[in-house]
């Protein structure tokens, strides 16, 4: 099945395309990398995935049903510095938050709620932080906090805006464990990413984005030299390296074939 | 008794306003109260014209209307014409304000109405104005008025405490969820314009804007919870009321003055108090 299409995708800001003319799909169970400059439009193809951004023209589908139709299995992880992080509230309100639904608002929230709440946030490692107000957090706690209420959404497809910016080695991984699980039971993530490098390893799919659609499809399809150099304008070394390692592909996989 | 009425009213004006006021300091709107407070002297000076009375009922709707219709301004300069919200406050109100006083010059001459009775109720007069059934004496008009809307104002918290939570902290994950964050904002304003218009009429304009901010400014100090924040706002809020009115009797000076000012005095002890925990809590982990 497919898990997201766009389709002809536009969408701008004052009159002025941040994303033109998008047209890509994924399918369902992998783990997918939106990657490409500053300012190339990833955060916008997240928001108008989620139905947050209106398109001009064009549209997503999610599971083939529009946003709108199917937000209930559709979890998010906003850019941790969207939110005010001096806000009044605990690690536990704001997972507590993954459980909260559009026509359930007004209802208590069940003991199961709570029970999935605090479950995220033993996933994540945040458990024994869930009294602390969250201005008493370092920025990757944040953003643990940030992906364990997107797990307390219990999702079909996930949406998440750099999860992994300032977060250390070991719970990156262990954050990765998590997600690869979900994988396998076959739900889909898709996630901007930053590093180039980790990329490789991360993801089964990419999206490689420059205001209009470089490439989409299976990395070894898309982390190509030229693709990368027409996403980053190809002037820096780092490509190169990149794509070398792309194309030497066979020893990443192997260490990763040894460790397991 | 009168005494114990007057304090009740700026309780209950510290309360309402407190607990609002909370919302718009976490939406970093802290100075829509004040943009209100000046935005609804054309809404009052128009209903005065349309219906030539001075019934209080019409003026308040009039003015909440204009409270309201500010805050649609405000949200429509910030989002479309893209300014910063607090300029987008300072324009709308400034305008809005200008407007009114111009319908003030031009029709006072053939109308009792000016800025005086209109901008400024006084708490003084809160006794003064007595509700009767029949014979019967229940107390004063402001305190039901007041205390009805308070009422209002607590339960609209009570029920929609996860919608504001959730639109104040994180309106883009509200939006993901499909719950409607203008809506939200909406309700809230219309509550904060009534409130506003409400209050400002029984106890003046610099008391409701020093209500609607300090308070909860107080309260943020110390709460790392939003419930906690509404509890100490409540606390606050009396205790402004309570030290402001004996403050008064002891300058003999404006009571509304008087209040606002214990407010300020009871947030730079929270102030003083934080700074100085903090100092001896370095100074112990250093000495341990
Ligand atoms: N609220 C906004 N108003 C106007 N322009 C915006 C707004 N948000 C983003 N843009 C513009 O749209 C373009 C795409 O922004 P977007 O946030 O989608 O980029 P991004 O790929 O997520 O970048 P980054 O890697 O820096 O997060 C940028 O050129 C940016 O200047
Ligand atoms: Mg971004």
């Amino acid at each position: 099945m497919i898990a997201f299409e766009a389709h002809n995708l536009t969408v701008s800001y004052d009159k002025q395309p941040v994303l033109w003319d998008i047209d890509f799909e994924i399918p369902e169970g992998k783990l997918v990398g939106i990657i490409g400059p500053n300012g190339s439009g990833k955060t916008t193809l997240i928001k108008a995935a989620m139905g947050i951004l209106e398109a001009d023209s064009g549209f997503v589908k999610i599971f083939e049903k529009s946003p709108d139709e199917i937000r209930e299995r559709m979890g998010y992880v906003p850019q941790r510095q969207s939110v005010d992080w001096d806000f009044p509230a605990t690690v536990m309100d704001i997972t507590m938050m993954g459980r909260y639904r559009k026509g359930k608002l007004f209802g208590r929230l069940s003991k199961a709620d709570r029970e999935i709440a605090v479950d995220s946030l033993k996933r994540v490692g945040m458990y024994d932080f869930r009294d602390r107000q969250i201005s008493e957090l370092s920025g990757g706690q944040q953003q643990r906090v940030f992906i364990a209420r997107s797990l307390a959404q219990q999702a079909d497809i996930y949406l998440m805006d750099e999860p992994f910016v300032g977060i250390d080695a070991a719970s990156e991984e262990s954050i990765l464990n998590i997600l690869r699980e979900m994988r396998s039971a076959g739900k889909t993530v898709i996630m901007v990413h930053h590093d180039l490098h980790t990329a490789l390893e991360f993801f089964d799919w990419v999206v490689l984005l420059n205001t209009r659609l470089v490439a989409a499809g299976s990395k070894d399809e898309v982390l190509t030299e030229e693709n990368l150099r027409t996403a980053y304008g190809g002037k820096l070394n780092v490509l190169s390296r990149i794509a070398d390692l792309v194309k030497r592909q066979e020893y990443p996989l192997r260490e990763e074939d040894s460790k397991e | 008794m009168n005494d114990f009425w007057i304090i009740l009213e700026g309780s209950l004006v510290a309360v309402s306003c407190g607990l609002l006021g909370a919302y718009l300091i976490l939406r970093k709107m802290a100075m829509v109260g004040d943009a209100i407070s000046h935005a609804v002297l054309p809404g009052i000076v128009i209903a005065y014209l349309v219906a030539q009375s001075r019934s209080s009922i019409l003026l308040l709707l009039g003015a909440a209307l204009f409270g309201l219709l500010s805050t649609f301004l405000i949200e429509i300069l910030a989002k479309k014409a893209r300014i910063q919200s607090d300029a987008s406050i300072g324009i709308t109100f400034t305008w809005l304000f200008a407007i009114g006083v111009i319908l003030v010059s031009l029709y006072s001459g053939n109308a009792d109405i000016d800025q005086d009775c209109v901008l400024y109720g006084d708490i003084a007069f809160v006794p003064l104005d007595t509700l009767f059934l029949g014979e019967r004496d229940l107390g004063p008009t402001p305190i039901w008025l007041q205390g009805f809307n308070l009422f209002l104002v607590i339960a609209m918290i009570r029920i929609g405490y996860r919608g504001f939570l959730i639109t104040s902290f994180d309106p883009s994950f509200s939006s993901g969820l499909g719950i409607k964050t203008d809506t939200w904002h909406y309700v809230l304003m219309g509550a904060v314009s009534f409130t506003v218009v409400l209050s400002f009429n029984a106890v003046g304009a610099i008391l409701v804007v020093a209500f609607l901010v300090v308070p909860p400014a107080t309260a943020y100090l110390l709460s790392n919870q939003l419930q906690t924040m509404m509890i100490y706002t409540v606390i606050f809020g009396v205790l402004s009321a309570l030290i402001g009115f004996y403050l008064a009797t002891w300058w003999s000076a404006s009571i509304s003055g008087a209040m606002a000012v214990a407010s300020g005095i009871l947030f730079l002890g929270v102030l003083v108090y934080q700074k100085l925990l903090r100092k001896r809590k370095k100074f112990l982990a250093i000495t341990n």
